[in-house]
């Protein structure tokens, strides 16, 4: 049965999908079934990760054609922990959407797509296989075109094409980069490849596939010098839609990263991981002054996705079991904060009436200070404040890269976190502090009865989630320890899915012909 | 035969790169379908060119005989050229929304998500 | 649309030829070159033919089903065939066969999981593809 616990990732929102497909005019069936669909998503995500921190790294062999031939899913502590708090960010987005995703939007297949979307996400985590990683990013794709496009104002449609552009381009180097890799090994999956790699001749061939792979991933996670599309494109779409782009999918790169160059791409570590951390060093750099270059606070905020993206490459380019376990903290941290965020940004627009330059905000705290203090918490742990999770994630990261001696990665992490702390003081003090240049700015009782308990009750789950993380870092700490320990020394992974004892088809039908036998 | 298909993807990247380097979106879409399909080549070539039978298992038999082309590389194709036209035909009906709602297909004057003067 | 007389008595006629012979390609597929992919783009054809000579509006009333709602309905059969695999214990997508013999016990017909895997192949591709064709003609 616990090969049914590992696949449940991708069934639940499949069917969902599926259902929501059928009833496709029925909208207010469809949002109880995403909502039914992303709690349950919940549960068994949570019931996996469950399983894995007590029985090791689970495998379940789909149609029971067994490692390497088939196509495998592997639930390790890295992937159980990503998929249980993607499912968070499902069932906050989901609650959200219920307030923000006008009729049209809901018309034009909101709620399928978007669980299309989690299957693509949840697939990625854990998938074991490289093509069929190729072809969760795709379902992720498509369907993400078709989120950021949905709705079709101009701005969106801009937006839209250079996102498509830049990811196709990004999607035919991945497929070359597994092409190139599977004519050098003959094999796909990744434990298989993990142990077939190191025998390569051709080391050269290998660490360009390496490189390649880092270009096709590093699109994906909006990485310098490839992320362009994304603050010309995240701050588009409906909000609901904004914050799983800006939580979830750019982390879902960071795990291909993470994941392939931990297992796969180990023999030229001094190549590879170097090109690796003179991204992160730029990235984190490049995204905080961007930050600060624009007036708006979406497109700030947007700009802060590419800047803590490179604190996660930091770690993995560290490499250390200190610095991983640092990436995999800050990973979590980040989907909580930056989803937390942008749905903050939307009802903060809500509320100033659909524009959030600077010049439009100010006077919230007269108008909405619960909303405020709510709203204090992801700001406070972007910046890295004390007792929040960004301190505890930047503490690992910095101390990680400290043990190894590397002043330079450590002097950009803390200035990325100061301009970071620039920026948060700017964001309060425009949007809270200063007086709303059109007099008196609206309270949240102007959102109306049901809507407001739909829009704020994420933020104050998401809020409760980074606070709790912050005072009680232990748990997550232990996990992330976990996950780094499976990832520095994938032996454990590679013994699972290779020496998974190939589970024979009890073949029902076969065995009960006799009965069933039929004279024609 | 290896040798010539190689230089012919090379070709075609090639190809595809002067394409993406147009300010003219459609050109950049002919460089998308053109590298899509220098790849779909290039996973045919990693497989190995065979003159090989079709890969069909015989009546009776469990496992595939000898002589058969390698059946890996063209089912991987099959997937990339359906994801592919998928992508494509979405990406060409936004390309052409875009060139109703913009007026213009010239990426450098597609400024709407990222006006010049809020930079 | 197409105001053509003869697009319009020979599509008629086609329509169920193709319809037919998509569904003998679906089959076909069991055990031999075709499928489910080849023989719902063949049956979308025959619609979308039908679209091209008598209009959308007609083709939407041939359908009687939404297109989009087809395509979620061969989704789900398609993740319905994935679950006969649980009474045995096996993971999802494990086949399961039903062998009927002929007279002298040979192996005459397997009807198994694949198969229903594969109509709901047929169905998602012919809604997909219907979808498409409904967005881009009433467009015009």
């Amino acid at each position: 049965m616990i090969a049914w616990l590992v696949a449940s990732p991708i069934l639940v929102p499949l069917t969902t999908a599926a259902l929501c497909a059928v009833f496709w005019n029925r909208p207010s069936l469809q949002r109880v079934l995403s909502l039914t669909g992303s709690t349950l998503l919940l549960i068994l995500a949570g019931l996996l990760l469950a399983r894995v921190m007590e029985g090791g790294v689970q495998v379940a062999q789909m149609g029971s054609w067994a490692a390497p031939f088939g196509i495998i899913l592997v639930a390790d502590t890295l992937s159980a922990l990503m998929i249980l708090i993607a499912a968070v960010m499902a069932l906050a987005v989901a609650v959200y959407a219920l307030g923000d995703v006008d009729a049209v939007r809901e018309r034009g297949g909101y709620h399928i797509i978007f669980q299309v979307l989690m299957v693509g996400v949840c697939g990625s985590f854990i998938t074991g296989d490289l093509f069929n990683l190729y072809v969760w990013f795709e379902v992720m794709l498509i369907s993400s075109f078709v989120l950021l496009s949905l709705g079709g104002t101009k701005e969106q449609i801009d937006g839209a094409i250079k996102y498509a552009a830049i990811n196709l381009i990004a999607t035919a180097c991945f497929l070359l980069a597994v092409a190139l890799l599977y004519g050098v090994t003959g094999t796909l999956n990744m434990a298989d490849l993990a142990v077939r790699v190191p025998h390569v001749a051709n080391k050269g061939l290998v660490s360009t596939i390496a490189v390649l792979f880092i270009i096709a991933f590093g699109m994906k996670a909006a990485v310098f010098p490839f992320f362009f599309w994304l603050p010309a494109a995240y701050h588009t779409p409906a909000v609901a839609v904004q914050a799983i782009f800006a939580g979830l999918l750019t982390k879902v790169g960071v795990y291909a990263l993470l994941r392939c160059f931990t297992l796969i791409f180990t023999g030229d570590m001094g190549w590879t991981h170097g090109i690796l951390l003179w991204i992160a060093g730029a990235t984190m750099l490049t995204g905080a002054l961007g930050s600060l270059a624009v007036r708006d606070l979406r497109r700030a905020l947007s700009w802060q996705v590419v800047a803590h993206i490179g604190y996660m490459i930091m770690g993995l380019a560290i490499a250390t079991p200190l610095a991983i376990a640092g990436t995999v903290f800050y990973l979590v941290h980040d989907i909580v904060v930056k989803t937390n965020l942008f749905l903050g940004a939307g009802v903060v627009r809500r509320l100033s009436g659909g524009d959030t330059s600077y010049a439009k905000l100010g006077g919230l705290f007269t108008a909405a200070p619960i909303l405020c203090i709510v709203l204090f918490v992801p700001l406070a742990s972007l910046a890295g404040f004390p007792p929040f999770s960004g301190f505890w994630s930047k503490l690992l990261l910095v101390r990680a890269g400290l043990a190894v001696e590397n002043w330079a990665i450590v002097a950009a992490a803390l200035v990325t976190g100061l301009l970071t702390f620039w920026l948060v003081g700017r964001l309060w003090a425009e949007m809270v502090w200063k007086a709303n240049p059109d007099g008196d700015a609206l309270g949240t009782t102007s959102l109306g009865g049901a809507a407001r308990v739909a829009l704020v009750a994420p933020l104050v789950l998401l809020s409760a989630i980074t606070v709790t993380i912050g005072f009680y870092a232990e748990p997550l700490m232990r996990v992330s320890a976990m996950a780094a320990d499976g990832l520095v020394d994938p032996q454990a992974y590679i013994d699972a899915v290779l020496g998974a004892v190939p589970t024979t088809p009890t073949l029902v039908g076969a065995a009960d012909t006799a009965a069933m036998e039929v004279q024609p | 035969m290896e040798t010539i298909m190689a230089f012919a993807v090379g070709g075609m990247v090639a190809g595809a790169v002067y394409l993406f380097l147009s300010r003219q979106l459609l050109r950049v879409l002919f460089g998308v379908i053109l590298l899509s399909n220098a790849v779909n080549v290039a996973i045919l070539l990693v497989g190995r060119l065979t003159p090989g039978q079709a890969p069909l298992i015989g009546q009776g038999q469990e496992v595939l005989g000898q002589g058969l082309a390698n059946p890996l590389p063209q089912a991987l194709i099959l997937t990339a050229i359906v994801i592919g036209f998928g992508l494509l035909s979405f990406v060409l009906a936004l390309v052409y929304r875009g060139y109703q709602e913009l007026g213009t297909l010239d990426s450098s004057q597609m400024r709407t998500a990222e006006p010049e003067d809020a930079v | 649309m197409m105001d053509s007389l003869i697009l319009r008595t020979a599509t008629r006629l086609l329509l169920a030829l193709m319809i037919l012979f998509s569904i003998f390609i679906l089959w076909r597929g069991h055990n031999e070159p075709g499928g489910g992919f080849v023989g719902g783009l063949i049956c979308a054809v025959a619609f979308a033919l039908h679209a091209l000579a008598f209009g959308v509006k007609e083709m939407k009333r041939l359908l009687v089903l939404d297109p989009r709602s087809l395509l979620g309905g061969g989704l789900l059969l398609g993740i319905l065939s994935g679950f006969f695999a649980g009474p045995g214990g096996d993971p999802f997508m494990t086949a399961r066969w039903i062998i009927f013999k002929d007279a002298t016990g040979a192996k005459a017909l397997a009807l198994g999981t694949p198969v229903l895997f594969d109509i709901g192949v047929y169905l998602v591709v012919v809604g997909a593809l219907l979808a498409m064709v409904q967005a881009l003609m009433e467009e015009d």
